[in-house]
């Protein structure tokens, strides 16, 4: 018996050995392991061999019947995975065709995207971002931040008035600059304090580099000990954020009625070195200049500190800066945008190239 | 204005280029926005020629063949046009080889046979006013062979400076020659008023003339001087040639005289003819309503109670501080002359150029506060000019009501305080040297210096800060470190949670798929109408422009909605097929607002899409076309994401679909709305496709949205699904079924969800059939049948009973 079963065993492996699909290995396991099979039926026959052959006859049956059945589950599963490989490799696409459904991701409005970027970097430097109203008084878009009475952006011709019963300083309009929220901060915070207000806000101004609504970015830092200097290097850190690492500063003394001394900022051009382009052309963003006009700033005005010095604010010893940027200038520069129509058209072949 | 680099360097030397020239001034605080150039692009070949002859040409009429002698060795036949060409004449010529204004380079030429070497030149040929009638006839006294350069300014530099509105005293070349002096270090010159020919004179009044001033607050200084045996006549050509430079035309040597001293000065004057003052007698008052007054435009100027005039015994004869009047211009046959240097109030010119819609040289200096100093110095330059030019002599008197302005103020400026600033310092001797190139007068302090203002920057440098914005701008900006503050604040800053929560929802939109777009906050009233809003809708309680540019941007939007179809309308008309925008910004109501605001305004958060809700593609060619499902999804997308918990609520809008309207509503209110435009509303856009919409209060959302999220143990006791088929009679709201799936099925039932709906024959007319997920879950145990049957019993009777609702099949 012991000789038939190793005959068996020798003879099966050679046909699953040969076996080269999961059909015929189902054969093969009916044909030599199913219970009609022979070496199941030598198991169950060694009950009736004498005593002292049953141990090893048993032991030799079962580990070739378990044998068999590995080497048949090893080839089968073989089979199924080239059986399966084959049939994928089968079962083919054309992958270029484009996705389905179209689930397309939105656009932030350019201006949106731009505003968000440059909160975030003063956010970095730790500014905290407020917002303010649009519909401003006199007093606070204009009075309290030192305008001369007679200054000619008071006028009906520059400003655009709210139609009310409001007189003087309590007359209503829409806010001409983000500034009015530096009074309003200060009423409320006492020193030191630092903060940015991006918003929209109103000129009476309309060609081809004026639109009557257009979205500043004020910020301000109060504290003690402030300087020029500090103003500087705040303002290289976000233009190198905003417009690269290797850009550099300059600082143009100008006039602000809400800040003294006033600069204007410019930023190296980043189009091209000191105003020529690789080819030796005049640079068109920077007309040739190598310095982009970007913001307008300087230290606060003491008479901005006196107007809330019952605040805290002590214009003898506070210090502080404030600068304002133009958000569609900072987004023309940066993108080329040629036109600032663009920002107001909505069309969607616009929209979709940006944020 | 316009400053010739030539007349400039009368004042103060000048070593730079106009182009080093500008740059330097830009850095030092005044920007030039454009450098210039007049005249031809050089002086060469520009001389003085003696006509010694003029003689008809043989074969034209019209032209003489001259014999000119330019100081060569023999004289030069020259072809000439001018009918005044006549021998003895000075003239000025260009030689062949000098280069025209326009550029083209002149050469020897034959004119209807006769050579000509050169051009006998009329002053529009040099770009000095535009008289071609005649040749230019210079005096006699030059040589032949002077180079024209030396007689006037054939050719120069022009700067076009910003001036920036405190600096009234760069309106004037002196005041910006002070300005390179300080910024260059070139030589500065004595100003041209320091002598002044009718010094003796002040303080008394001339003879023959009264003026009264009624009004010191308006007009806080007047003087005036009398000159008598006065000639009217052209101005030399060096006057012509500098007004020319600098952008103002020649009238004639009295009026060109008032416009060289304000050029210089930055002080205007005006000169009445004496003899057409009526009474003899002027009086500076404010005008009486409806009063008229014809300027020296010609223009009938219609005149209020605001408006500072001049009059004389027949009334108004002068626009004070704008524009002199017809009557009392000087004219050819005036002889006397009443030269007034006066000082207007800044911010009542302005408002009187503004309204009458008139700005001229004289009222946009004096709009920006000129100080009563400049009055006589501008007085002393004119007279110097008057007698020279006119052939007058001055009249005893020098008028003068008002006076100099107040004491020169003494400021304290540290050298500490220059450091804490600046955040660099500035050595002692360099802020005084600055100081004094200002004109500022300095004497030494314990601390720093003492520094004394001159008149000129009165009103502009009246503290410490101004002083040191002075010597920093001048010792340049170029040398301050870069440092940081020291945030000293104790907040980490960063953006509030109401800003993170309005950036989050607006990703969601963006991230299903709206683009975001920013409309105008102006709109046309008509936008009520066109909303089909009822005569006394909330809506109309428009925030209204007093000024507006047109009556199309006239009020504040009420609403997000419109600047949305504007935009959907706008790419519509471009072949869009649809679209799926939003806009988040502000929307303005009148009334005042919350925490002191001076209107009603929120933010916004609205979107639309129309066509299809997504885009086809190959392999889904017909997606859904955007209904007011679409913008529930939204609307669920948006307030899920910032944890609201919000229901639907039916609602009437009058610009959405009455049977597609719906409200959100939260615990605080309503926070907004969403359903489908009204096919009337649209079709006022010219939109003729169904339009998804919502709108939602973001502001107010974001406020109420929970400040924390805390833990709920999901996991540990999953739930056990039942999906339930409801038949109720069509008109009961899904949420009613959902809302008494909810109670009947308390506390077990925490989630019920409609998944499908059916409507047809099985289910029977009038009836509609609802599938519904609903999960029973505990949060101690998982549940079993038997916990979860006695539940479902009570829900089916309480849709029974609540809903006439009955269970399918």
């Amino acid at each position: 018996m012991i000789e038939r079963v190793a005959e068996i065993q020798e003879q099966a492996e050679a046909e699953i050995s040969a076996a080269s699909t999961a059909a015929a290995l189902e054969e093969l396991r009916v044909q030599y392991l199913g219970r009609k099979a022979e070496l199941p039926q030598l198991l169950r026959d060694v009950a009736q061999l004498p005593p002292e052959q049953r141990g090893e006859a048993g032991r030799t049956a079962n580990q070739a019947r378990q044998s068999l059945e590995a080497m048949i589950d090893a080839a089968a599963a073989k089979c199924e995975a080239a059986e399966m490989s084959a049939a994928l490799a089968d079962d083919t696409v054309d992958i270029t065709l484009p996705g389905s459904p179209v689930e397309a991701v939105g656009h932030h409005h350019l201006l949106s995207a731009t505003r968000r970027e440059i909160e975030d970097v003063f956010c970095g430097l730790g500014y905290s971002v407020i917002e303010g109203p649009e519909v401003e008084t006199v007093h606070y878009n204009f009075d309290a931040l030192n305008h001369d009475p007679a200054h000619p952006a008071r006028g009906r011709s520059d400003t655009f008035y709210i139609e009310g019963d409001g007189e003087g300083p309590e007359q209503t309009l829409l806010r001409t600059h983000t500034s009015p929220m530096q009074i309003r901060i200060m009423e409320e915070t006492p020193p030191p304090i630092a903060l940015i207000v991006p918003g929209r806000v109103f000129r009476r101004d309309s060609d081809a580099t004026h639109t009557p609504q257009f979205h500043q970015i004020e910020g301000l830092l109060v504290d003690e000990g402030v300087t020029l200097a500090d103003l500087k290097g705040t303002l290289l850190a976000f233009a190198r954020s905003i417009f690269g690492a290797d850009r550099e500063l300059r600082l143009r003394p100008h006039f602000f009625p809400f800040t003294e001394p006033s600069v204007e900022v410019d930023v190296s051009c980043f189009m091209c070195e000191q105003g020529a382009s690789p080819e030796g052309d005049r640079c068109s963003l920077c007309k040739g200049t190598g310095w982009l006009e970007v913001l307008g700033s300087g230290m606060v005005d003491p008479n901005v500190f006196a107007a809330v010095s019952e605040h805290g604010y002590d214009p003898d010893t506070h210090q502080g800066f404030a600068f304002g940027l133009g958000i569609e200038r900072i987004a023309m520069l940066k993108h080329g945008v040629p036109d600032l129509r663009f920002f107001y058209e909505n069309d969607l072949r616009f929209l979709r190239q940006f944020g | 204005m316009r400053v010739p680099i030539d007349w400039l360097s009368e004042y103060v030397e000048v070593d730079l280029t106009a182009v080093e020239l500008s740059e330097r001034l830009a850095m030092t605080g005044t920007e030039v926005a454009r450098v210039l150039h007049h005249g031809p692009v050089s002086a060469d070949n520009f001389v003085v020629g003696k006509v010694l002859s003029a003689e008809q040409h043989p074969d034209a009429d019209r032209l003489r063949v001259c014999s000119v002698d330019t100081g060569d060795d023999e004289p030069r036949t020259i072809v000439c046009g001018a009918p005044n060409v006549a021998a003895g004449q000075t003239v000025s010529v260009a030689l062949p080889g000098a280069v025209m204004p326009d550029g083209t380079k002149l050469g020897e030429a034959k004119l209807r046979g006769v050579k000509s070497s050169g051009m006998i030149l009329a002053e529009d040929e040099l770009g000095i006013g535009s008289e071609h009638d005649g040749i230019m006839v210079l005096t006699d006294e030059l040589s032949a062979g002077t180079p024209l350069s030396e007689v006037f300014a054939v050719a120069s530099e022009v700067l076009e400076p910003e001036v920036t509105p405190n600096r009234s005293d760069c309106g004037g070349l002196y005041g910006i020659a002070r300005e390179v002096h300080a910024a260059t270090g070139g030589a500065l010159s004595a100003p041209p008023w320091a002598d002044d020919p009718g010094a003796p004179t002040i303080g008394q009044m001339p003879a023959g003339i009264a003026v009264t001033v009624e009004d010191a607050v308006l007009c806080p200084r007047f003087t005036a001087r009398v000159f008598e045996n006065v000639t009217v006549g052209p101005s030399p050509i060096w006057v012509k040639a500098r007004l020319a430079a600098a952008g103002q035309r020649s009238i004639s040597n009295v009026v060109d005289i008032t416009n060289y001293v304000m050029l210089v000065s930055g002080h205007p004057l005006h000169a009445f003819d004496l003899d057409q003052i009526a009474g003899a007698a002027l009086t500076v008052r404010s005008a009486r309503d409806g009063e008229t007054l014809t300027t020296l435009d010609g223009e009938e100027r219609v005149l209020d109670a605001d408006i500072c005039l001049i009059a004389d015994a027949d009334g108004p004869t002068s626009l004070a501080g704008v524009m002199g009047g017809s009557r009392s211009e000087v004219s050819d046959q005036t002889t006397r002359v009443l030269m007034e240097a006066a000082v207007w109030d800044g911010a009542n010119i302005n408002r009187t150029s503004t309204r009458l819609g008139l700005r001229s040289e004289a009222s946009s200096r004096f709009e920006k506060g000129l100080p009563p100093e400049g009055a006589l110095e501008a007085q002393a330059m004119a007279t110097a000019l008057m007698l020279e030019l006119t052939g007058a002599t001055l009249a005893d008197g020098t008028l003068d009501v008002g006076g100099d302005g107040a004491g020169a103020n003494v400021i304290r400026l540290r050298d500490a305080r220059i450091v804490s600033l600046l955040g660099t310092p500035i050595e002692r001797d360099r802020s005084q040297q600055i100081l004094e190139a200002l004109g500022f007068n300095v004497t030494a302090a314990d601390d720093g210096l003492d520094v004394t203002v001159p008149h000129w920057r009165r009103d502009d440098v009246t503290r410490e800060a101004d002083l040191i914005e002075e010597v920093a701008r001048i010792n340049g900006l170029e040398s301050l470190p870069p440092t940081l503050p020291l945030n000293r604040t104790g907040r980490a800053g960063g953006l509030s949670r109401e800003q993170r929560l309005v950036r989050r929802a607006e990703d969601v939109l963006v991230g299903r798929g709206l683009s975001e777009i920013v409309g105008w906050s102006f709109t046309d009233p008509e936008v009520c109408d066109r909303l089909l809003l009822d005569d006394d809708h909330p809506l109309r309680a428009l925030v209204v422009i007093e000024n507006p540019m047109s009556s199309a941007q006239s009020v504040m939007r009420p609403s997000i909605l419109p600047s949305l179809l504007d935009a959907a309308a706008y790419n519509l008309a471009r072949g869009a097929e649809g679209c799926a925008l939003f806009e988040s910004g502000s929307v303005y109501r009148s009334g005042p607002g919350e925490d002191g605001m001076a209107a009603n305004e929120h933010h916004g958060l609205g979107a639309i899409v129309t066509g299809p809700a997504r885009e086809p593609s190959w392999a889904d060619p017909q997606p859904p076309i955007a209904r007011i499902e679409t913008a529930h999804a939204l609307v669920s997308a948006v307030l899920g994401a910032l944890g609201i918990d919000w229901q639907v609520e039916q609602g009437e809008l009058p610009f959405l679909h009455p049977g597609r309207t719906a409200m959100i509503r939260s615990e605080a209110g309503l926070l907004g709305w969403f359903g489908e435009v009204h096919p009337g509303v649209a079709s006022s856009w010219e939109i003729a496709q169904p339009i998804a919409a919502l709108a939602i209060d973001i502001g107010r959302a974001a406020a109420e949205a929970p400040r924390q999220t805390m833990f709920s143990d999901l996991t540990s006791f999953p739930p056990l699904r039942e999906d339930l088929a409801v038949i109720v009679p069509a008109g009961v709201a899904a949420a009613n079924v959902v809302a008494c799936i909810i109670a009947a099925g308390s506390p077990l039932v925490n989630r019920a969800e409609v998944f499908d709906v059916y409507e047809g024959e099985q289910v029977g007319e009038g009836r509609v059939s609802l599938a519904l997920h609903v999960d029973f879950a505990a949060d101690d145990r998982t549940l079993s049948d038997e916990d979860v049957a006695p539940l479902r019993e009570k829900i089916v009777a309480a849709l029974k009973s609540e809903l006439d609702g009955e269970l399918r099949g």
